[in-house]
């Protein structure tokens, strides 16, 4: 028999942000309560990293909480009701539970139980590759709305006592909703991987080594060649994403990359050759690196504070363990 | 061409001076990057990849940390350019 002739789905002709949220713990960890466990000092914490302090979530604000108040103000800002929303897509590293998903709770709770859901594992590109995702699942038909979740307790994967990684990593959920489109408002995705630098940011020690008694998995980096390849590498794959586009960085209103380090974020900054008028988020000085979900609340963030408005053209670029990346333009919702 | 010492150290100067602010003649052969000219562990892969830039060098990460003095650097350039 030849192949049955299939009806195909077809979806909006474009994608685009519709609405943005976040929620940051109610505990902030100044660096003076860092430094009880290593041998440095403010000084040196603010210059190499650029952060003053992180917000660390408690006993209560788990990976699913947070998540939800996040998810709650992107939905509302997005002007739309949970049961609208078809598609849930979570980006975390931090949730200790190999399955279910944790999508797939979130969507319960939420109260749109029969959205599909799902979770992804691309570190600090996450909010990227979600994007992605949600965007096609728009276009191709598969879902209407689309809401992409990054969140993270990176506290729990932290070494008090490394000194190279105790001060950096904090806790944290941005989510966005995705909507039709009639214009084009999402440029295309540059993103790739290069699993031959898979060692470079790492967990200590993997889940089926572990044992109850054993220090606790945390996460290790190496600075100077995740410094080189985040400042340089990525700055030509966030001009590649300019060109994928068709603008230049004069176009742009607002550059969000992962907040990973002040110093990759100034030297990126600087290497991209950004005009003055490009406004640039640095929310890391008071909130850490938060991996999947720093570049949703950075937004947020900028939005709320008037440093970026509505309709406004901004590259964000996620990159980190794995190596993976992911970058992108935006019309700001 | 290959550069000459001289101009290796004068290259690294203009370097040095551009990430860290430093005079250009206070960058000697006997200056230790992190002690003496305010260049530490991430300023340190500036210096490197403008050097590699300018002077048609690779220089790998596992050899960064062996170039402690401003000499360290003008002898693996030296050595490895093309």
């Amino acid at each position: 028999m030849p192949p049955a002739s299939l009806r195909a789905s077809r979806g909006a002709p474009f994608a685009r942000l519709a609405g943005v949220g976040g929620y940051r713990p109610s505990r902030v960890v100044p660096n003076e309560e860092i430094l009880r466990h290593i041998d440095s000092s403010d000084e040196w914490i603010r210059s190499r990293s650029g952060i003053v302090t992180r917000h660390w979530a408690g006993p209560d604000e788990t990976v699913a909480e947070m998540a939800l108040a996040a998810s709650g103000k992107a939905i509302a800002s997005a002007g739309i009701t949970a049961e609208q929303i078809e598609a849930v897509v979570v980006s975390t590293v931090s949730h200790f539970s190999q399955t279910p998903a944790i999508a797939t709770d979130i969507a319960h709770r939420l109260g749109t139980d029969k959205a599909a859901a799902f979770d992804i594992s691309a570190a600090c590109a996450g909010f990227g590759y979600g994007l992605t995702v949600a965007k096609g699942l728009i276009v191709d038909g598969s879902a209407g709305h689309v809401l992409v979740i990054g969140v993270e307790r990176l506290s729990d994967l932290t070494d008090r006592t490394d000194r190279s990684t105790a001060f950096l990593f904090a806790d944290g959920a941005g989510a966005v909703v995705l909507g039709p489109a009639q214009a084009p408002a999402l440029g295309p995705t540059v993103w790739g991987s290069e699993g031959d630098k898979s060692q470079v940011i790492r967990q200590t020690v993997p889940w089926d080594e572990y044992q109850p008694g054993d220090k606790f998995p945390a996460l290790r980096q190496e600075g100077q060649t995740v410094f080189r390849w985040a400042v340089f590498e990525m700055a030509k794959v966030a001009q590649q994403a300019l060109d994928a586009a068709g603008i230049t960085a004069q176009d742009l209103d607002v550059f969000i990359p992962h907040q990973a380090n002040m110093r990759i974020i100034d030297s990126m900054a600087k290497t991209l050759k950004l005009p003055e008028h490009v406004a640039v988020a640095r929310d890391i000085e008071f909130s850490g690196n938060t991996s999947a979900a720093s570049i949703p609340l950075a937004m947020e963030r900028m939005l709320e504070t008037g440093q970026a408005r509505s309709g406004d053209t901004a590259l964000v670029i996620g990159f980190g363990a794995g190596l993976v990346y992911a970058a992108t333009v935006v019309t700001l919702p | 061409m290959a550069a000459s010492r001289e101009e290796i150290i004068a290259g690294l100067a203009e370097i040095v001076n551009e990430i860290a602010g430093i005079p250009n003649d206070e960058v000697t052969e006997e200056k230790s990057f992190t002690d003496d000219l305010d260049v530490d562990s991430l300023s340190m892969v500036e210096v490197v990849v403008a050097a590699e830039e300018r002077f048609g060098v690779k220089i790998p990460d596992d050899d960064v940390k062996g170039l402690k003095t401003v000499g360290d650097a003008v002898g693996y350039i030296a050595t490895h350019q093309s």
